[in-house]
């Protein structure tokens, strides 16, 4: 079989789940969509069980912090359809005070670290996650060190400042 | 320990005691700790403890620009560091749309394949000492010395490489490293040979590993395995194949799939494609020898850091060496995934650049991390000594485990 055209995966995706999936790029040719937190449980079964899709790969989980976002916390996926040879990344954006969003574990048993180790960065909780704590920080750290607000080093230096970098 | 899963078995005959293998335990081959429930010789339950040697590169990267990160990507799997070198590499041509010569995309296929070779070397070398073969082991390590020797001829080091550059390399293949690989290439077969004969067929060997930790084919994908580990479980998903990078579509080369997914299968896996990545670095070599023996880097001036003499005597190269130094080239917004094919398996960078002169945020999707969850549930109901012989042959490198 060959690759699925980012039109026709954005097509089912849109039939199954009208106004809940938007396209927000495909660079390189990597369809990139955002969900809705409320049916990504939804969307991820839908694209590993669907016959013509079959994404059963999950290559990667993780997040990324946009401080100055509504929903600053995006939890981004990537699956991966073996018998297409198709990509896809998916994004979920969270509030900070809504951190939740249901675990991917019950789809992928590899997840479960994927999501542990997303949980120990950034924070997000994996509601229904078998065993949600800490796996490469100490357990009793108590922030998020991944967020953008934790600096990396001694906030007093000057010389790696943001703006030497072009931010 | 925290949250450790209790053990609900009725029987008040019944004692299990607590086993630490790890943190630094000669048979975990690196810092990581199960704390294993026995019973008797059989273990109950256990618990993965990670996160020992966990440096933040992630974090690190956000401050760091695209160059100064490839030092950081040779710590991940340090027993193959130039396939993660290339992959970062790669992965920032992608984003920047550099397309690199063809000269520099074979160079690169050697490296990485004789990476390969060195870190299978290690894996296949371990695992016949973890089941009482010294011999085959200190045989095979002369050769990963033979390939060390071979990427200090290149790049100047032996085990954190920081090989190759942004575009290209840093510097020309000279005569003494072609010599040194053909050496190398045309010395190791026959030594690889006697390694299969001493082990493929030994019935010690056979008795221990065959049928241990068999995973199905199933249970690997669920579990996200890649690499010789997902291959022998009977999948045949390699990058390599799938989604070529650096002109791998024009080598002729096989992907080895097992059967079971036990310990011996992904041990001929592992045999298998140290054949295979022979066959290519003599097909690299062949086809290095059409193309014109200069061109060692793409022409990307905004980039690659020109030759010093040229920064001393011209203006151009003085002005992008400011450029590249002080981080005021232009680089695009973008998303980029980029995977290769790395020892363990499927070594992906997600890089997320907003413009700047660093990564606004870059993931390592490290496969040590990924196919190591399994260990802790696989053992349940395993003998100790299997346990054993199914840690060294999932290869777990403690670099990539906790990045």
């Amino acid at each position: 079989m060959g690759k699925i055209a980012n039109e026709e995966l954005l097509k089912r995706l849109d039939e199954n789940f009208a106004g809940k999936v938007t396209q927000t790029g495909a660079d390189f040719g990597l369809l990139t969509v955002e969900i809705d937190p409320s049916v990504i449980t939804e969307v991820l079964t839908f694209l590993e069980t669907d016959a013509a899709l079959q994404f059963i790969f999950l290559t990667d989980l993780t997040a990324i912090h946009y401080p100055e976002l509504e929903k600053p916390i995006g939890v981004i996926y990537h699956l991966h359809s073996l018998t297409t040879n198709t990509r896809i990344r998916l994004k979920v954006f969270l509030s900070l005070d809504n951190l939740h969003i249901p675990t991917a574990s019950t789809i992928w048993d590899g997840a479960n670290w994927m999501e542990r180790e997303t949980y120990d960065f950034f924070g997000v909780i994996f509601d229904g996650h078998p065993d949600l704590r800490r796996i490469l920080n100490v357990d009793d750290m108590t922030v998020f060190p991944m967020r953008k607000e934790y600096p990396l080093e001694d906030p007093n230096r000057v010389d790696k400042k943001d703006y030497f970098f072009g931010r | 320990m925290q949250n450790h899963p209790v053990y609900t078995d009725t029987d008040p005959q019944s004692e299990y005691s607590t086993l630490n293998l790890g943190p630094t335990h000669p048979a975990t081959h690196g810092v990581f700790q199960n704390v294993l429930q026995l019973d008797g010789e059989r273990i109950v339950s256990g618990v993965s403890t990670i996160g020992y040697i966990h440096r933040a590169f992630e974090k690190i990267a956000e401050h760091r620009p695209f160059y100064q990160i490839t030092p950081l990507t040779d710590r991940l799997n340090y027993c193959s560091s130039p396939i993660n070198n290339m992959g970062w590499h790669m992965t920032v041509e992608k984003l920047l749309n550099i397309t690199t010569p063809k000269r520099v995309d074979y160079m690169r296929i050697i490296i990485m394949e004789l990476a390969r070779i060195a870190d299978h070397i290690i894996c296949n070398g371990v695992l016949g000492v973890d089941t009482g073969a010294f011999t085959g082991f200190l045989y095979m390590m002369e050769y990963r010395e033979e390939i060390y020797e071979i990427y200090e001829e290149i790049c100047g080091s032996r085990l954190t490489t920081n090989i190759g550059r942004i575009g290209g390399f840093e510097r020309n293949f000279n005569q003494i490293a072609f010599d040194k690989i053909r050496k190398f290439v045309k010395k190791f077969p026959p030594v690889l040979k006697e390694f299969e004969a001493l082990f493929n067929r030994n019935r010690i060997f056979v008795d221990r590993t065959r049928g241990v930790a068999a995973v199905s084919a199933e249970g690997a994908l669920s579990y996200s395995w890649s690499g010789p580990l997902l291959r022998a479980a009977g999948v045949d998903y390699d990058v390599r194949a799938m989604e070529p990078y650096s002109s791998y579509d024009e080598f002729d080369f096989e992907v080895p799939v097992g059967e079971n997914g036990d310990v011996y299968n992904r041990f001929l896996v592992r045999n298998e494609e140290m054949w295979q990545s022979l066959r290519l670095i003599e097909q690299a070599l062949d086809k290095i020898e059409k193309e014109p023996s200069d061109i060692f880097h793409a022409d990307v001036p905004a980039f690659y850091l020109p030759p010093k003499e040229e920064v001393h005597n011209n203006m151009e190269a003085l002005i992008y060496h400011f450029k590249i130094v002080m981080g005021e080239v232009e680089t695009p917004t973008a998303e980029v995934y980029h995977s290769v094919e790395g020892a363990n398996g499927e070594l992906g960078f997600y890089l997320v650049n907003d413009g700047g002169r660093s990564p606004y945020r870059l993931h390592f999707r490290r496969p040590s991390f990924i196919n190591y969850q399994m260990y802790a549930p696989m053992s349940r109901g395993m003998l100790l000594s299997d346990a054993i012989i199914n840690m060294s042959s999932l290869n777990v490198i403690a670099g990539e485990l906790d990045a």
